[in-house]
Parts: C-alpha cells; structure tokens; sequence
C-alpha cells in the first residue's frame, strides 16, 4: 500500500477535516488535501493528482453522493478509490453509494481502526 | 369567556346577523332549516372562539422572540462546541510534537490516549448535524404560526410574519440531497457491521 498517495478529504465541519487529517497522518499518510464542498473537491480532483478520496455525504452546493457520481462519470477520475464517511446510516443511503460506485462506506463516529481497515482495503484493490 | 361564548363585537355581529336572518325567514323556515342555521351559528362562534384564543395565545410571541431565542442559542452552542474542540485539538498535536521525545512504551501509550481524542472529537461533528435539524424543525414550526398568526387575523402573510424556510422544489434536488437525513437515533440507523455485511452483499 503506497502511502505517498494524495489523499483529498471532504467535509462541511473543518473540525472533522482537521481530525481525519490527523488520524491519516498517524497512519503516515501525510500528502493531505481538503475540500468543504463536493464542487470544490471536484475541482481539486479535475486539476490535482490525487489516490483516495475520503468524503462527508451532507454537504451544500454538492453532497457526497452527487461528488461520487461526477467522479464516475468522469473518465479520468472513474477508478479513483472513494471512501464515504458519514453520518448518513440509513440503510437506502449505504444501498445508493453502493449503486453509485462507492469503494467503502463508514459511518460516523468511527473510530481510527475503521478507517485503517477500509483504507488499507480499497487501496489493495485499487 | 367561561361559556366559550366569543365576546365582543365579533360574538355580538355573529349573533345579530343569524337573528336578522331569522327574523326575516319568520314562519318560513322548516325544522331542518332552523336546526341548519342554529348549526351555522354554532359553527361561526366556534370559529370566533378559535380567533379569540389564537389572539390570547400571543403566539407573535412565540414567532417573534421565543422561536429567534432558541435558534440562536442553538447556534451559540454549536459554535462553542466547536471552540472547544479546537482547543482540545490543538492540545493534541502539542501532544504529538512531544511524542517524538518519547520512546517504547511510553510514546506508544501517548499515541493511543491522542487516537481516543482524535476519535471522541468527532462528537462536535454529530452533534452539530442533530442541532441542525432541530434548528431546521424550529423554522418550520415558526412557518406554521406564521400562517395561523395570519388566518386568524385576517391579514396577508408576508407582512405579518416571515417566509418560512425555503426549501427546493423536490423535483430539483439531487439524490444525494433528497437522501441527506442527517444523524439518526441509536438504533435507528444501521451499523458499522451491518454497513459492511451490507457492502459485501453487492461483491
């Protein structure tokens, strides 16, 4: 698992941004870009060269689930592994990320554990 | 008003306008028809009522002072949550700075008495999203006395109170929008486990 990767964090809260970007860099990830927003993470994704995605669903002007979808439909960014962490667990929203593409789905509050494992898990299948 | 009888001008206009409809029906009227208007009159006190005690209620109050108090309070907490919460971060990466000075043993414990922090922080997050939707919920009901505060009064109602909250046309929302709930209570919502019991499901 190759952790020099550029990892894009999503999140409206920018204290859970600096918290998961905490947590990565225990994990020795320490090439960690933000976004508060799904168009702006979109942006970043177009113009940068990143290897993971980790997103928030609830999100305004685009949420996590319609950011999974542009990251799809886009050609170059259609393999890009994506996590969704969120407080969404309702059992629709885990089926239309599933639907959507998603690589793995965490809910909140998690815990570094979870997110070592589902990182650790898409990054081998990527 | 111990009987529920709507006093005033309202309950006497009431009154004096279903006795000179009957003055002038006089001998006219069938016992259906008396029994149809003494239900009319009924009918209009019951509503004079209704207005009287909507008026009594002050629920100008409620729009105007109560709902704003309380949304505002509600924001003040999320905001000092939030202030809290970078300082306890803040704290952690002095923390972790310092670990480096540490070895064995002891750095290792550091570590996963700050992954503890790191991990309990995220309350800020959750409990940010559920004021939110109480805030949302608050609006709405504001919106509704709104509406009450107008019928009763017989005033239009933008002037006498504001929009409610605006929300997108359904038909314009996207999925991810239209599926953002928000938190769920315990055991409302499904697990981590059964999250990843879920995904494997698709595999």
């Amino acid at each position: 698992m190759d952790k020099n990767i550029n990892v894009l964090i999503v999140d409206d809260y920018r204290t859970m941004l600096r918290i998961i970007r905490n947590l990565l860099k225990q994990l020795e990830f320490n090439n960690v870009d933000e976004a508060v927003d799904g168009q702006e993470a979109l942006a970043k994704l177009r113009a940068g060269n990143f290897g993971l995605v980790i997103s928030d669903w609830n999100m305004a002007p685009m949420t996590g689930l319609d950011l999974l979808k542009e990251v799809r439909a886009d050609q170059r960014l259609k393999n890009m592994p994506f996590i969704m962490i969120t407080a969404e667990s309702k059992t629709e929203n885990v089926v239309a990320a599933k639907q959507a593409g998603v690589s793995n789905y965490i809910v909140k509050p998690f815990n570094a554990e979870t997110l070592r494992e589902k990182i650790e898990k898409v990054l081998v299948h990527a | 008003m111990p009987d529920g009888t709507p006093q005033g001008p309202e309950g006497d206009r009431i009154e004096a306008t279903v006795r000179a409809v009957l003055a002038t029906m006089a001998g006219d009227l069938t016992a259906k028809e008396s029994a149809l208007l003494a239900e009319l009159e009924g009918l209009g006190r019951t509503i004079a009522r209704a207005k009287a005690e909507i008026a009594a209620l002050k629920v100008e109050d409620i729009r105007d002072a109560h709902i704003p108090s309380a949304t505002d309070e509600l924001d003040a907490i999320v905001e000092h949550t939030a202030h809290a919460t970078n300082e306890i971060l803040d704290c952690c990466e002095t923390l972790e700075q310092m670990q480096s000075e540490l070895s064995g043993e002891a750095a290792d414990k550091l570590q996963g008495a700050v992954t503890r922090i790191y991990e309990a922080c995220s309350f800020q997050d959750i409990t940010g999203q559920r004021i939110g939707k109480v805030v949302t919920a608050l609006k709405a009901i504001e919106g509704r006395i709104s509406t009450i505060v107008s019928a009763a009064s017989g005033m239009p109602g933008p002037e006498a109170a504001p929009a409610p909250v605006a929300q997108p046309r359904d038909e314009k929302r996207t999925e991810g929008e239209k599926l953002a709930n928000g938190p769920q209570l315990p055991g409302a919502g499904v697990s981590q486990s059964e999250i990843d019991r879920l995904l494997a499901s698709f595999d």
